[in-house]
């Protein structure tokens, strides 16, 4: 390679150098604020100061949602297979919540309860796409 | 072998010879590519089977993919230009980057609202602020910034210049966004397709994501050779081989 060239090179490693290290030096910096959610070993291991709301996420608990008979309330148990916290909310769910599928609950935690009052749930796709027939034909 | 590609190379460079070649390609690329959309469409929207989970909004799927896919795709590939063009001053990297920017922009925008699509009734949000989401979101800015530079400067040598190096900072974000599923918590779910290992889609509703990955490759194949002859006429429409060209036809 020319020598003129050469030096042009340097100079376009150089930008991306810089560019990835200013991402780097972001992203390190916010590095706590960029996980969505919490796991329930996450709040036991260092509970959340302040009344900011927080999100959490794991796996709805298998056989622990509760569902009010008069009124949109519920109450389930968010475990991560290790801790579990229980979660209340009031509203409408999003389709794909149910147990032992994964969602994330934001609002406010309760220290002393170990519990969240939440007031929005979201639910989380995995990454497993299966035919309806195919996954009828399995459980059988 | 090494002779044969820089022959090639050299001639990628020459505007006649890029304007007579695409020509010829264009019509092939452009039949071949629609037919993909279609075939993939259909079979995708109705032949493919129903998801156990989501049901049938799952089929999204065969639009939201191929395109965040193809906008990762153009910029790293417009990145590479922008080395060629700061390295060679290579003015044809110009003209690439300054019409796949646009095509790339659009793709991004596709892949970004049939995602707020698809999660509106499967997540429960339209939007919300997790690593993969807003790194896509930062990828759209990228393009917008490159599509909003090329008219900020007077000489079009120094737009090339300014556009490639911002194209450059910019394709750091890009194994963020692949990567941000992996790295970090988001609602967003980790990749289902595999290359390496075994993919976490049935094979039934993998083969026609596969084709319409590929019509929506080849549909920028087309678009973006329609748009650098574009670009290409523009800037050299005073020169002899245009004007010669243009009377012929």
């Amino acid at each position: 390679m020319k020598q003129h060239r050469l030096k042009r090179l340097y100079g376009v490693l150089f930008i991306v150098f810089c560019s990835a290290l200013a991402f780097v030096l972001v992203y390190f910096a916010i590095r706590d604020n960029v996980n969505l959610f919490y796991s329930p070993s996450d709040l036991f291991e260092n509970p959340p100061q302040g009344r900011n709301a927080i999100r959490a996420g794991g796996l709805v608990k298998i056989g622990s949602l509760r569902r009010s008979t008069d009124s949109l309330e519920i109450e389930f148990i968010i475990t991560d297979l290790k801790k579990s916290i229980a979660v209340n909310y009031t509203g409408i769910l999003p389709d794909l919540f149910k147990e032992n599928a994964g969602v994330v609950a934001t609002g406010y935690f309760n220290k002393s309860k170990m519990s969240l009052d939440a007031y929005q749930i979201l639910a989380k796709h995995d990454e497993n796409y299966v035919p309806k027939e195919v996954k009828k034909a399995l459980e059988k | 072998m090494f002779q044969t590609l820089k022959n090639f190379y050299h001639k990628l460079g020459s505007y006649p010879w890029f304007y007579k070649i695409s020509g010829k390609v264009i019509p092939f690329v452009g039949v071949l590519s629609i037919s993909l959309i279609v075939i993939s469409s259909i079979w995708g929207l109705f032949f493919s089977p129903i998801d156990a989970v989501q049901g049938d909004v799952y089929r999204i799927i065969y639009f939201h993919v191929p395109a965040v896919s193809v906008s990762q795709v153009i910029y790293y590939s417009m990145s590479v230009a922008a080395a060629v063009f700061l390295i060679w001053r290579m003015k044809m990297a110009g003209v690439y980057i300054k019409s796949l920017a646009p095509i790339g922009a659009a793709f991004t925008f596709i892949g970004l609202l049939s995602g707020a699509i698809w999660g509106q009734p499967t997540w429960g949000t339209w939007w919300v602020w997790d690593a993969r989401l807003t790194s896509t979101l930062v990828l759209f800015l990228f393009y917008l910034a490159i599509i909003g530079m090329q008219s900020t400067f007077a000489s079009r040598k120094s737009a090339d210049t300014a556009v490639s190096i911002i194209t450059l900072v910019g394709v750091v974000n890009l194994p963020i966004v692949k990567k941000s599923v992996d790295w970090w918590n988001t609602l967003h779910q980790p990749a289902s397709i595999s290359i390496s290992g075994e993919s976490s889609i049935s094979n039934e509703m993998l083969i026609p994501l596969l084709l319409s990955i590929l019509g929506v490759y080849f549909f920028v194949f087309f678009t973006g050779l329609l748009f650098m002859r574009a670009e290409i006429s523009t800037r050299e429409q005073n020169k002899e081989w245009f004007k010669k060209l243009s009377s012929n036809n």
